[in-house]
Order: C-alpha cells, then structure tokens, then sequence
C-alpha cells in the first residue's frame, strides 16, 4: 500500500552490498536494495537461494561478511541491540508457547519488548477484540489462528518494520488472505512489511518484490513493471524463467 | 469387483477431541492421480495413515487395491508406496544406502525398480555417497520418492510432497508424477497448494476432517453458485474495504493482481454485475477500475464451500 504522506522519507531498510559466506560457499552475494517506509516488501526466492541468511542478517542474528545495512534508521553493525527492539519478526515455525494462554503469551512477550504493564493490558484488550480471540490455551487454536495471533504478537512493540518469514504455509484460503489484509492494515498504519512466501498470487500482492537466485537479487521493482519488463504474465512466470533459465 | 483403487466409506477418526475424520467416503480408480487438497488440520494425513494402515478408523471402512484396511494389512503393505509428510528417511545413511535399505526391506533390490525410479532418482544419483541429512530439501524430496517407488508399489500416496517447496521445484515435481502416472501407477496426492492440482484427474477438497466437494479439477469452479467478478485497479485495500460496504457485496477477496467480488445475488446477470460494480467505485471515487465477470477456480469455490464458523473475521 502507498505510504501516507506523515511517514518520513528514509527508507525503512537499505542494504549495501550485504554479503555472506559460509567457508567457501557465498549464501549472499552482494546484495544491495531499499525498501521504503510503509511498503509491503517481497523477498522471493528459490530454497537455497539465500533468502533465510539474508533475513538473518537484515534482523541482527547474523553478522554480515561484509557489507552494510541501515534498518529503521540504524546501523546493523553498532546498533544491532536498538535494531532489535525496532523490529518484529515472525517465522513459518509457530514462535508462541502452546502450553500458555493467549494472554500469557501476550504477557510474556510485552514483558520481553520492555513494555509497562498497563501498555500491555491496553494492547492485549485490543488485540484479543480485533482478533475475536478469547483467552485460551495457544496450543488449542486452530493454525489460521495461531499465525494471526503470532502476527499479532510481533507487532505489540509497534516496530518499525515487521519480518514475515512464510507466513502463511499451510493456512487456508480465506484465512491467508485475512492474513494479507492483516498486512494491508499494518502498512496502512506505516508499519513496513517484509515478506516471503512460497504462493505467487501473494507475490502479486505486494507493493514491490525481489526475486533472489543464488544469493543474488535477480530482478526487483512492483509486480506489474516486473511482468512489462520481462514480459511475463504473471510472477509465477517470471520466477520460473529467473530460477531455472533455459 | 469395480475399478476403483481405493475405496473409502463412511470413515471417521477422533484424536483425543479432534475430529480429525468425520464420516468421508470417497472412490478413486486404477490409474488416476488424485489429489486431496486442504489447509493444515484438514485430515488429509490421517486419511494417509489409514489407507496405509499404520493406524486404523474408528469407524466406516476402507479398501485398498480390494484389500481390506484392517484385516489385510500385510497384503496391502507390500504394494502400496508412501512419502509422509515429515522427511522420514535415515539421515546418516547415504543416498544410496537409503534407497537399498527400502528396497531390501521389500525384498526386492535396487536394480529391480531401476527403471521405475530413473526418471527422478538420475537426479540425485551423482550424490549417491551424501547422507540423506545433507541433502537440500529438493533432493530429499526426490530421494524420498525413489524410496517409496523402489519396490514397485501398485498404487503411491504422497503427504504433502511439495509443501515448503519453491514454485520451480513444485512444477518439477508435478512433471515427474506426470511421468508416472503414465507408467500406469494410481496415484494419491495431498497438497495446501490449490494452484498446483489442475494436473490431477480429480481432486476432493477438504476442510476439518471432512470432503466438501470432488469432481475433476477444471470443473470445481462450475459449481460456483454466484455471480463472480474480478477487479483491477490501483489502491487495492482500499477498493477491498469500499466493495465489501457495496449492497450487493456476498464476499470480496484479494485475489492475485486484483479482488475477486462476489454478488450476493444469485442467478443476475455477471457482466451487469461487473458494469454495476465498476460504476459502485466510481461513485466512491476510484479511477481506473477494470472490472469483468470471471469463471470461479478452486479456490474461490473452496472458500465458499468452507464451513460459515470459518468465515468470521
């Protein structure tokens, strides 16, 4: 979605030249991208293209070989701690406690982020209400829910930029594209989202994408200049030509 | 005795408060790939397990290949193949190691389904010495496959083969059970993916433990009961909010480049439809509107097959 006009100029991540190897295999190569304030971003590649390593490193848990990377203003290198708590993260693995309640997990999480206990009494309210959750044991909700809440719960700091690592994998229709407007909504309040996923008709959902092949990024730009660019008719497309060249 | 590879009648299967079966029944023949498609929770694994026999029904009964689910369950295991969900081969083991260890535990050797398995196992051959651990998950996909086709099985159920997969390696996959369908082998499939069954001969969608509906997959959309249109134009959330608050709005959905609009109004006309939804935006201030009826695919009558409690947001 557009960014509204409020949201400041500099962009929510640059990256620059990001690079990384493991011994002799180089997972990232030199990758360089904006991605601005407000947007929804992306971050498509094959298995094994580098796209985990660079989430990785673009969210502070793994140091770049070289390169560097601003993320909400900062610098991934000496302000990787500020970074932290300047950014949500959400992975394809459920990262909520199944064995605590809703409000639990809320909790626990708000108290993790550095948050006071009424901030925290005040978010949940709302979150359980725009959810229409109630408070039960995490293990029992159904999976839809479990990465709505999960979302949720990753935005209860009110980061700068959200990480969404497949997050909608195995979920059903309509609930993956609640989901989506989810992410809408998100943007909508200048909260960029970052994204990958394995469905391409989600790609087509996205202010702008990247796709990476071999730790490179091959192709970037909004899904529509991507398919006049390469004329393709859809991403699936385009993935397909990028990923596996004749 | 009929054609058909499996049958399954009135099965139904609790895990501890799960229904994670509620009475499914369903037939597929020799020959055909058929795809059972669903979100996580559907039942579709336990179906797997069932008609594999590692577990048994609470009730109803199945048949595989004519054999009983529960009384013949040494006879069905020898001639059936299964690739579970979970990556369920040895790790430390190699490549080839692996496929000999299945291959020996059916009595038979790798030489023996050479020629069954060439067409995907060629591709990992090169790292026959790796330990299946060390292996991407593209190639352990294609060793699980050549393991569960070592011994020649009469029929193959796949859980879930492409799920976490990149789009190229799903369409790879597809193009290597196209190649073996045509061996002749009956097929079973399971996937989240909708896009990915049109190259099955049916498919049965399911949702919480039961099948909402099966037919061949070019024509699960002709059931569609509504009037469906599809919408292009710039600002999409905020055309998807303006449509949903529209008169005739039954649901309004993101749909690939645009929204997929349905009337609420059965049996109106779909090319008025779009005109009337084109002129709605219009009036709400949009500019550039594309809209124009469409036929409904899979998943747009999966999401209005799924139960209403679903549907609340």
């Amino acid at each position: 979605m557009t960014a509204p006009a409020t949201i400041s100029p500099e962009p929510a991540i640059v990256a620059h030249e990001l690079t990384r190897q493991f011994g002799k295999f180089t997972a990232v190569d030199h990758i360089s991208f904006d991605v601005k304030a407000g947007e929804v971003f992306g971050f498509l590649g094959a298995n094994g293209a580098g796209k985990t390593t660079a989430i990785k490193m673009l969210t502070g848990l793994l140091a770049p070989t070289s390169g560097d990377a601003r993320i909400a203003g900062l610098d991934l290198k000496t302000e990787t701690e500020q970074i932290r708590r300047r950014i949500g993260y959400m992975s394809q693995r459920f990262s909520l406690y199944e064995d605590l309640t809703v409000l639990e997990n809320i909790e626990l999480y708000g108290g993790i982020y550095g948050l006071t206990d009424r901030q925290i009494a005040d978010r949940a309210k709302v979150m359980l209400e725009t959810l229409g959750l109630t408070d039960e044991l995490v293990g029992k909700l159904p999976l839809g829910w479990k990465q709505k809440l999960a979302f949720s719960v990753a935005l209860l700091h009110e980061p700068a930029v959200v990480f969404l690592d497949e997050p909608t994998g195995g979920v059903d229709p309509i609930t993956r594209r609640q989901f989506w407007e989810m992410i809408y909504a998100t943007a909508e309040k200048g909260t960029t989202v970052f994204v990958t996923t394995h469905y391409m008709d989600e790609a087509e959902y996205c202010d702008r994408i990247s796709i990476m092949v071999d730790g490179r990024i091959a192709t970037i730009g909004t899904p529509l200049e991507l398919k006049q660019q390469w004329n393709v008719p859809t991403i699936d497309e385009l993935f397909v030509r990028l990923v596996r060249p004749k | 005795m009929t054609d058909a590879a499996v049958v399954v009648t009135d099965v139904s299967r609790k895990f501890e408060a799960t229904q994670a079966l509620d009475n499914v029944s369903f037939e597929t023949r020799h020959g055909e790939l058929f795809g059972l498609v669903g979100p996580d929770g559907a039942g579709k694994s336990t179906l797997f397990r069932i008609l594999t026999t590692l577990i048994v029904p609470d009730s109803g009964t199945a048949t595989v290949l004519g054999l009983d689910v529960v009384k013949d369950l040494w006879a069905i295991r020898s001639r059936v193949g299964y690739m579970p969900g979970r990556f369920s081969l040895y790790g430390d083991l190699t490549v080839r190691e692996n496929l000999e260890f299945f291959a020996s535990v059916f009595g038979t050797t790798v030489q023996e389904g050479y020629d069954l398995i060439a067409p995907v196992y060629r591709q990992i051959e090169m790292f026959n010495d790796r330990r299946a651990d060390a292996l991407s998950g593209g190639m352990k996909q294609k060793l699980a496959l050549s393991c569960a086709l070592v011994h020649r099985p009469d029929i193959l159920f796949l859980d879930e083969p492409t799920t976490g997969v990149d789009a190229v390696s799903r369409r790879e996959f597809w193009d290597q059970l196209d190649i073996l369908r045509k061996s002749g082998l009956t097929i079973i499939v399971s996937t989240p993916y909708m896009d990915e069954v049109m190259r099955c001969d049916r498919i049965a969608l399911m949702q919480s433990g039961r099948i909402l509906q099966i037919d061949a997959p070019g024509e699960i959309g002709s059931h569609y009961p509504l009037p469906l249109v599809e919408v292009i134009g710039p600002d999409r959330y905020r055309m998807l909010l303006a449509l949903r608050r529209s008169p005739y709005a039954h649901s309004v959905y993101p749909f690939g480049i645009g929204l997929h609009f349905t009337d609420n109004r059965s049996g109106h006309d779909p090319s008025r439809s779009a005109n009337e939804v084109k002129s709605y935006l219009e009036g709400e201030g949009f500019t550039g509107v594309q809209a124009r009826p469409i036929a409904a695919g899979i998943e747009d009558r999966f999401m209005d097959l799924m139960p209403q409690v679903q549907r609340v947001s």
